[in-house]
């Protein structure tokens, strides 16, 4: 049983599942497109949740949403389920191949046999497709990857079913209804407004606030908790912005791609030229990865050195600020 | 980033031939898509993270060995667990499992108990009472 399913691979899960998704029902969408309609760039800095034993800092919106506003910018239905148990999940799924619709799963990495195995860890808002089934296993794209995958039939329920925070129970959705004419020009403007909301919102630990906000942390961590747990803070800090799903610089590139096609489609020129200094941007937010990585490489934490990147954070919030202002003026 | 400067160092997606992908600008500064085998300050910052996993699995069997902790701690551990993860895939409340980290109590556990942190770290009953001493 396999359903008519193109695989594209993509930098983000989400965005490539929807992407994805949306071609196969006759939408063309870049990944992109989906990331910045969806207003996917985000900044979030959570002290009090320790992800791999470090304070969680988010460089995108919660799992979920940005489908979910392209979605509704763009008027397309999609249907979203969770189920109490694996039969009632597997068959649902199964019902979805053989009426030939390719269905989006919302699963844990730590079972997924494909990833390597460093990569194994308890993340449970990864997406992937499902696009066909065979006796023994589950035919599987996984937008990260270069090509499909499979999963056999007990480790597709296990990463349905994996525990812990956002736990997928099961989730599956898919496009039920896709408009052949959508509106994409106020779809990017809703798309962009809202990014610029929340990377200017007036609280501390969100955006361009909350990046100021670490910057101020990080100048206090060899300090406060050594030189150890201080490497391993800003180790994690370095993988969530550069960790395969941000397509690099913290989701930057993704969104200066974004940009530069919004342009196009709103035939706005200031927007190309924003695009470019979001690149410059994302360029710094590779140097910041540079400087980090010396840092927890040589194992040597001088005050000095938390620091400097202290301070190159701190100048990329401020340039940050600056864009997302210049951004709302060039879609008002 | 521009195309040419996408680094391509070898890291742990080299060895199970894993690519990624990344966007940068070609020559005319358009965006493009290009595929990158790694970034040394990445790779780094992964092995940071699996020596620091590799430490708490050490740290956890020698406190099982001298008797402070109970083998579910070492094996939350070694499957990159913690409290909150562990607590949700054996389904009790965090302060069960947290005593069940003591040996006196874990010591008296029964075998329905015992088989729910078995199926969580994917082992059997035995394996779970006798961490392997290698």
């Amino acid at each position: 049983m396999q359903t008519n399913f193109t695989h594209h691979q993509s930098a983000h899960c989400e965005n490539g599942v929807a992407s994805n998704l949306l071609k196969n029902s006759g939408l063309n969408i870049s990944e992109p497109m989906v990331f910045g309609i969806g207003s996917g760039l985000f900044f979030v800095y959570l002290p009090f949740i320790k992800v791999n034993h470090a304070p969680a800092i988010s460089y995108r919106t919660l799992p979920g949403q940005i489908f979910n506003k392209v979605a509704s910018r763009l008027n397309l239905k999609i249907k979203r389920q969770k189920f109490s148990s694996a039969a009632k999940a597997n068959a649902a799924l199964d019902a979805n191949l053989k009426n030939n619709i390719p269905t989006g799963l919302q699963v844990g990495v730590y079972h997924l046999s494909y990833f390597p195995d460093e990569y194994r860890f308890h993340f449970n808002a990864h997406n992937l497709v499902v696009y066909g089934k065979t006796d023994t296993d589950y035919l599987v794209s996984d937008p990260v990857m270069e090509t499909v995958t499979t999963l056999t039939h007990d480790e597709l329920d296990k990463v349905r079913f994996a525990k812990g925070a956002f736990a997928p129970r099961g989730q599956m959705y898919y496009p039920i209804q896709v408009p052949k004419d959508v509106d994409l020009k106020s779809a990017i403007i809703k798309g962009i407004k809202n990014t610029c909301r929340d990377m200017l919102a007036p609280m501390p630990i969100v955006g361009v606030r909350g990046i100021k906000f670490v910057s101020r942390q990080i100048r206090k961590w060899p300090v406060k908790h050594g030189t150890k747990k201080a490497n391993h803070y800003l180790a994690q800090m370095v993988r969530m912005q550069e960790e395969i799903g941000t397509g690099g610089g913290g989701f930057r590139f993704i969104y200066a791609a974004f940009l530069q096609e919004a342009s196009v489609i709103l035939n706005n020129e200031e927007l190309k030229v924003l695009s470019k200094e979001m690149t410059q941007i994302g360029d710094s937010w590779r140097d910041f990865a540079v400087e980090a990585s010396r840092i927890y490489k040589n194992r040597s934490a001088k005050e000095d050195a938390y620091n400097t990147i202290a301070d190159e954070l701190l100048d990329i919030a401020n340039r940050e600020e600056i864009f997302f202002k210049k951004l709302k003026k060039a879609i008002s | 980033m521009e195309k040419e400067k996408v680094p391509q160092d070898t890291s742990n997606l080299t060895k199970n031939n894993v690519k990624e992908l990344l966007y940068a600008t070609d020559e005319n500064g358009d965006y493009t898509t290009t595929l990158s085998t790694g970034w040394e300050p990445k790779t780094i910052a992964l092995s940071n993270s699996i020596d620091d996993i590799n430490e708490r699995i050490a740290e956890a069997k020698r406190q099982v060995e001298t008797g402070e902790a109970s083998p579910i701690c070492y094996y939350m551990e070694r499957n990159k667990m913690d409290l909150t993860i562990l607590a949700s895939y054996v389904g009790m409340w965090k302060w069960r499992v947290k005593r069940h980290f003591k040996p006196a109590v874990f010591a008296k556990l029964n075998d329905t108990i015992l088989q729910k942190y078995a199926d969580a770290f994917e082992i059997s009953v035995a394996e779970l009472k006798n961490i392997k001493k290698d």
